[in-house]
């Protein structure tokens, strides 16, 4: 897992609300069998609108997207994951997630941070007026402030993930300590458990 | 005596790996080996076993090959499964397949499961299909099981009372090496659908009046469970239906409790217990639902007579009206993002608000999906088209779930009734659910379609999806424009 600790730079005022996985990247894109070159292709359809603020020249390299509830919600694809990191995207900050693309932004170590409507509201009047702003994501504090100091609010995450990671541990290791109880576990389990052999 | 618990809630604990004992001695192991406080952390997710782990060409690929570089093994090839399905065309397979890329990542399925020699549905077995159609076709989804799947419709197997969630690839690759997932508790939530359904009004209808209600982010971080006379009354295929589009109101798994027709179901299918093991698992399904007393973090009610056949009008699934209506003003609409959502929805749909639903002409008409791709999926859309003819407007497909449910509705004879109607009768996949194999809408397109997600773009760039029943679907076929499905069986 890829070690994180803080995020700083301008932010992306996306602004938009149920944002799908299928906009993210859509289902065409999937067909690599590798975890990366996904970046190109994030938000295809939406780029094709030469408004669309992932077209505006004064976001470009910023690593924090602002965005409003429900953001990854539809497919289970990790590929969104891997296409937001591909197009240099670090943070996303939004009211709500959908969950399997939280559990998935975590093991990627992409940060997904929730903050209210009302903070949103500012960082992205922030983003559109100024969109050199940096902003700075900081998982030891738990905080997310405007570079200048100025303006700073606090996020909720599982100390366990926090702890995870601030030290990019290997969740798969993690649970090989288990080894004995997971033995025991399937020691226990019915026999009428169905296997898949033939 | 220990509190009354909810069908979820009994699932899941008796899947969490370490019992209290073995986890307070594995603390004090780490603590005896001197290591520091901050590892004690207490872990708020828990780590369970995963009974049955479906696998298939999308989502599976870098998780084998991280299993490679890592040096690990699969650990349960036999509580493993996989198939083809998402990339794989639905006509014409014996020829060369169009896209080099699908041919690659089927390939590299079969190899990696061949390797870690994991029972395999393959393009060429009869009982290749959707992953989420196979699993309880074959009786391998069973009551209180964990079942996960990389894709997030494997909500579809809590219709058997098994406790069923999507997962991504990283998880894929956890459960591939422990078969274990550490997952944060969920909130539960009763989604109780009391009454009766009238004539004509399906389990499609029924998920997309939930979804409608409870809103697209509606059930995140909640297990749904449907409860009420309604649910009761649906067969495990209708169940299947309702639990299948429980990620659409964002809940991390939907279930019903397993009862008599569960059993029924069940009994005889190849995985299925058999003899005094089928005795065993019966006592234990039965011990499964929800006691009485048992607590919801969150209840909400509909009444099954106010039920009508459901049409989406936009890009997500919330995005619904009933058949007799009209497509919604977006200044209709409260909170600003929804405003802002449903003005953007209504210029990608090409429709004016206010437009009546049934003026809406269509150029395609899709039956199929992990949705509504069943026999009694296909018997009911064949109820509605048997003698009758498909409009000259529109080109319309069936896609069946499964080679099995093929092999069944040729046996009965639905192919003959929709070809005849001018239906094409295609070979079991995904198909046009998701647009990543040949079956998909050209730019501006507008289709009525069984499946789940009408998101932009879904069904091929520029495509414009409409969510319906298949009877529904079925009807807007032979009509050219959406019907009110009521009017046709009257």
């Amino acid at each position: 897992m890829k070690r994180v600790t803080t995020v700083r730079g301008k932010a992306i005022p996306l602004n938009r609300a149920n944002v799908d996985t299928d906009q993210i990247i859509p289902a065409r894109y999937l067909k690599r069998v590798e975890r990366t070159g996904y970046g190109p292709f994030a938000f295809e359809a939406w780029r094709k609108d030469p408004g669309f603020v992932l077209n505006d020249k004064r976001y470009e390299g910023a690593p924090i997207l602002l965005a409003r509830q429900n953001f990854g919600s539809g497919s289970s694809r990790e590929h969104a994951v891997w296409a937001l990191e591909g197009m240099g995207v670090q943070a996303v900050i939004a009211p709500s997630f959908a969950d399997i693309f939280r559990n998935n932004a975590f093991q990627g170590g992409l940060l997904t941070v929730e903050l209210p409507d009302e903070d949103i509201d500012y960082l992205v009047a922030r983003a559109e007026e100024l969109p050199s702003a940096e902003v700075v994501v900081d998982l030891e504090s738990q905080t997310v402030r405007t570079a200048d100091g100025g303006w700073e609010r606090r996020f909720e995450i599982d100390p366990f993930r926090k702890y995870r990671l601030m030290r990019g541990l290997d969740d798969i290791s993690m649970t090989l300590e288990y080894e004995a109880d997971v033995a025991a576990f399937e020691a226990r389990r019915p026999g009428f458990m169905p296997t898949t052999l033939p | 005596m220990a509190e009354p618990m909810t069908l979820s809630e009994k699932i899941w604990e008796a899947h969490v790996v370490p019992s209290p004992q073995q986890e307070q001695a594995r603390r004090a192991a780490l603590v005896e080996s001197g290591v520091t406080d901050e590892r004690l952390l207490e872990e708020r997710a828990d780590l369970l076993y995963i009974d049955l782990h479906l696998v298939h060409e999308v989502t599976s690929a870098q998780a084998f090959e991280g299993l490679r570089m890592s040096g690990r093994k699969v650990r349960r090839p036999d509580l493993t499964i996989a198939t083809a399905d998402h990339n794989v065309p639905t006509a014409d397979r014996d020829k060369p397949w169009p896209d080099p890329l699908s041919i690659q990542q089927v390939d590299v399925l079969s190899a990696n499961v061949h390797e870690a020699a994991i029972p395999y549905f393959g393009v060429d077995d009869m009982r290749q299909g959707i992953v989420h159609v196979i699993g309880p076709e074959q009786g391998l989804s069973q009551p209180g099981m964990t079942i996960v799947c990389g894709d997030s419709h494997t909500s579809t197997h809590g219709a058997l009372g098994a406790l069923a969630f999507g997962i991504g690839t990283s998880e894929v690759e956890h459960v591939l090496a422990t078969q274990t997932l550490r997952q944060a508790r969920p909130g539960t939530m009763a989604v109780e659908v009391n009454g009766r359904l009238g004539r004509g009004i399906t389990a499609k209808d029924v998920i997309l009046a939930i979804i409608n209600r409870i809103g697209v982010g509606g059930g995140t971080g909640h297990v749904i469970e449907y409860r009420g006379e309604v649910i009761r009354s649906l067969s495990i295929e209708g169940r299947m239906t309702v639990c299948n589009m429980s990620i659409e109101a964002g809940a991390r798994a939907g279930m019903v409790a397993p009862d008599e027709k569960t059993f029924a179901y069940l009994e005889g299918r190849p995985y299925a217990p058999k003899g005094k093991e089928w005795e065993k698992a019966l006592d234990y399904w039965r011990s499964l639902p929800t006691e009485e007393g048992a607590a919801f973090d969150r209840i909400v009610t509909l009444q099954g007579e106010a039920i009508e056949p459901f049409v989406t009008w936009g890009v997500n699934p919330g995005h619904s009206i009933e058949v007799t209506g009209r497509v919604p003003d977006p200044d209709s609409f409260e909170a600003p993002a929804a405003r802002d959502l449903a003005r953007r929805a209504l210029t990608y749909m090409n429709l004016k608000a206010g437009t009546p639903i049934q003026e809406i002409a269509l150029d395609r008409v899709f039956i199929g999906s992990c949705t509504n791709s069943r026999i009694e999926d296909l018997r009911a859309a064949a109820a509605v088209v048997r003698g009758k003819k498909v409009s000259s407007r529109l080109r319309a497909m069936v896609v069946p779930g499964s080679g099995l449910v093929k092999a069944q509705a040729e046996r009965e004879g639905l192919d003959k009734v929709f070809l005849d109607a001018g239906f094409e009768w295609r070979d079991a996949g995904c198909s046009m659910c998701l647009g990543m194999n040949p079956d998909i809408l050209m730019p501006g397109e507008r289709c009525a379609s069984t499946s789940n997600r009408n998101f932009e773009g879904r069904q091929g760039p520029g495509g414009r999806t409409h969510l319906v029943s298949p009877e529904m679907a079925a009807a807007a076929a032979l009509a050219g424009h959406f019907v009110d499905v009521r009017e046709v069986l009257r």
